[in-house]
């Protein structure tokens, strides 16, 4: 039986895992002098993406074993550029788990200060300051007031 | 065995809400059993930098992702439309974008216009008044005149339309197409205590200023100051019934797991279209073989989900972009049918603005516009703050092979079967997405839009849970009267999105409470007769 009472808290990475996701998020979003960002495999944003996996686990470990596979058993053991064109492969063919890792990376890199702030966002929540938008030009409305009833009656 | 009630409300969200409202004034003991707990504001995504984690975290929109204990599971392997909820005071209403259309004059009279599906028993003109009580009781924003309606009051003035709003109207302008801004359930200026919105952006994980219009915020307060007792994380399992053929009460799950019986003179339905038939096909007994209001067969059938079309642009200029209620504009140009069309019936469009960062990667990798490596950042750049778009919002017809029925194996915390969901795309709903696919992109096209992608249908996006216990006259063509009652079972009513005979082209919030408001007033005229 199933219940959703089973959900137990997600295990750790093991070790092999960390080092993978580690690689793969830094070939995902390297650092960059020209726009000055730090890389997704930033330590201090890559421990945030570790603490944060969260119902991702799973899946990602699966991920990560098939970046792994796909690199003939561990991805860091081969160059840099072999390792981009190991990813490349794993992108085309499994688009599905490298979604999973995808969404794991930029959901934590996107909310951390120097990016925000690179990205021009103020690095502070929504709430409760909001945001402003203006209203926009109602007057716009003007020919589509002029062409009058679209609906039909119908009781 | 709990104290007697003279009415029971199963579910707290949008429909439970407003008929425990309306009814408080008859003075009658009303509670209301809901699985979940009173949504908190100060832990709503919105109110930390982590916004968009959580939005996939305890504030997903599926309930099999979220699995929390207010959860239940749906097997929704066999639909390409995958079922979206909140379970919690308030409902999906604390998760919706709050844009507030109604349905129009020609959705109830479906089959006299076009041949097709059915009329309802109740037409536009019954509904308006209480359309236009619920647009006061849940404040909702707009602007009068829109010529793709009968003439409605505006309670507040519209939200912002933004440059968004402004970008898309002119290119509808080029095209000669309708367009409007929105009806949206969101305060834009002081409301019966409630805030005004401050353009925050989260609509879809809940309102942490307040100002959006979930009925936790809305009709609740009012309800409850009315003694009306809403006990929560009580979940139900089935309805009881006696040799009468009337209800006498509900099974239910209460906090600590532990089964309790609450009788109840009168017991109102609001689980949505999905939690309503799966009560009542678990409340199978000796004397309802087929489940219970179920001599019909109907119970479950005729599931509507309203199947989305994606069309998204991106601009030179910099837009609203995650700021601001999500959607801002609608059109109505495409929603009466049109015999020049390949298909019968209609949509509507949302107009909306962008989104947040990680989103913006997120959508980018998998639409290959955002690559992986030193291209990253540029192309992110070219994307973020720049994107606007629209869903098309397109009419389900009623189709009994689209159904909930129980799901042999799956089940909830509390070991109650859990719905199965079998749904399948319609030929004329194929046409109808392909249709509003071709529209979507001419659209961005006149507004000067690049790198438009399109998705159809959208596979996240089974919020409109429509159908599964239709209304009519006839009880062998349907599963509650006119009013709202169980035709096999006298006290026994319904006031949610399963009583819907067709579905429109339009989120159906508004009118599931507009409904909702009609068959309390029912009861409440009806109290000397009914049950007869």
């Amino acid at each position: 039986m199933t219940t959703m009472s089973d959900k137990q808290p997600p295990a750790p990475l093991t070790d092999i895992e960390r080092v993978t996701l580690l690689c793969v998020a830094g070939h995902m979003i390297p650092a960059s002098v020209e726009y000055g960002v730090p890389g997704a495999d930033d330590l201090r944003i890559f421990a945030d993406i570790t603490r944060s996996i969260d119902r991702d686990r799973e899946v990602l470990g699966k991920a990560l074993q098939v970046v792994n596979d796909l690199s003939d058993g561990m991805i860091l053991a081969l160059s840099r550029a072999e390792q981009a064109k190991r990813l490349a492969e794993f992108r085309t063919r499994h688009a599905d788990l490298a979604g999973v890792i995808e969404s794991v990376v930029a959901r934590c890199y996107y909310r951390d200060d120097r990016v925000m702030a690179s990205i021009g966002m103020e690095a502070r929540p929504a709430f409760p300051k909001g945001y402003k938008v203006e209203q926009g030009d109602l007057s716009l409305l003007d020919p589509v007031r002029a062409r009058g009833k679209i609906y039909r009656d119908a009781g | 065995m709990n104290e007697p009630v003279d009415v029971l409300i199963i579910g707290a969200g949008a429909s439970g809400a407003a008929v425990a409202w309306s009814l408080a004034e008859t003075r009658m003991r009303i509670v209301c059993l809901e699985q979940g707990d009173w949504p908190k504001s100060n832990d709503f995504p919105s109110t930390g930098t982590d916004w968009e984690a959580r939005a996939l975290e305890d504030y997903a929109i599926s309930p099999n992702r979220r699995a929390l204990e207010a959860d239940y599971p749906v097997n929704d392997d066999d639909s390409p439309i995958k079922i979206a909820n909140y379970n919690g005071v308030g409902g999906g209403t604390v998760f919706y974008a709050a844009h507030f259309p109604r349905l129009h004059p020609s959705d109830f009279r479906v089959r006299s216009l076009d041949g097709v599906a059915d009329d309802w028993p109740l037409d536009y003109g019954t509904l308006e008044p209480f359309y236009a009580l619920n647009d006061r009781m849940m404040g909702v924003s707009g602007l009068a005149g829109d010529p793709a309606y009968p003439q409605k009051e505006a309670v507040m003035p519209p939200i912002a339309m933004g440059r968004t709003g402004e970008v898309l109207g002119t290119a509808m302008n080029r095209l000669g197409w309708h367009w409007w801004p929105s009806d949206a359930a969101i305060a834009t200026e002081e409301y019966e205590g409630r805030a005004p919105c401050i353009n925050l952006g989260q609509c879809g994980s809940g309102c942490a200023q307040g100002a959006k219009a979930s009925t936790d915020v809305t009709y609740w307060p009012e309800a409850i100051r009315s003694r009306i007792e809403v006990r929560t994380k009580c979940r139900v399992s089935r309805i009881e019934t006696n040799d009468a053929d009337m209800a006498t009460g509900v099974h239910y799950f209460d906090a600590d797991g532990k089964e309790v019986f609450q009788p109840a003179e009168i017991v109102i339905m609001a689980c949505n279209g999905i939690g309503t038939p799966r009560i009542l096909l678990n409340s199978a007994s000796g004397r309802f073989p087929d489940g219970l209001a179920n001599s019909s067969g109907l119970v479950g059938k005729n599931l509507m989900l309203h199947p989305y079309a994606q069309i998204r642009g991106h601009f030179d200029e910099r837009l609203d972009g995650y700021r601001g209620p999500p959607i801002c504009v609608w059109s109505m140009e495409f929603y009466e049918t049109d015999p020049a069309r390949d298909f019968l019936r209609g949509y509507s469009y949302q107009f909306s603005r962008g989104i947040g960062p990680a989103r913006t990667a997120i959508n980018g990798f998998a639409d290959g516009m955002v690559p992986w490596g030193e291209g990253h950042h540029a192309a992110f750049r070219r994307l973020f703050e720049r994107s606007a778009g629209m869903v098309s919002v397109c009419e389900d017809l009623p189709e009994e092979t689209n159904r909930v029925t129980l799901d042999p194996d799956l089940k909830d915390g509390n070991g109650i079967p859990a719905p199965r969901i079998t749904y399948r795309l319609s030929d004329n709903t194929r046409k109808m997405l392909e249709h509003s696919v071709a529209r979507g992109v001419e659209i961005l096209e006149a507004a000067g839009a690049h790198d438009i992608t399109t998705k159809a249908p959208v596979p996240y996006a089974g919020w409109h849970l429509l159908g599964t216990a239709r209304m009519g006259r006839d009880p062998e063509r349907s599963v509650v009267n006119e009013w709202g009652r169980s035709h096999d079972v006298k006290n026994l009513f319904i006031v949610d999105g399963s009583v819907f005979v067709t579905s429109g082209g339009v989120n159906p919030t508004s009118t599931i409470q507009a409904v909702a408001l009609y068959v309390a007033d029912q009861i409440k005229s009806r109290i000397y007769e009914l049950f007869d």
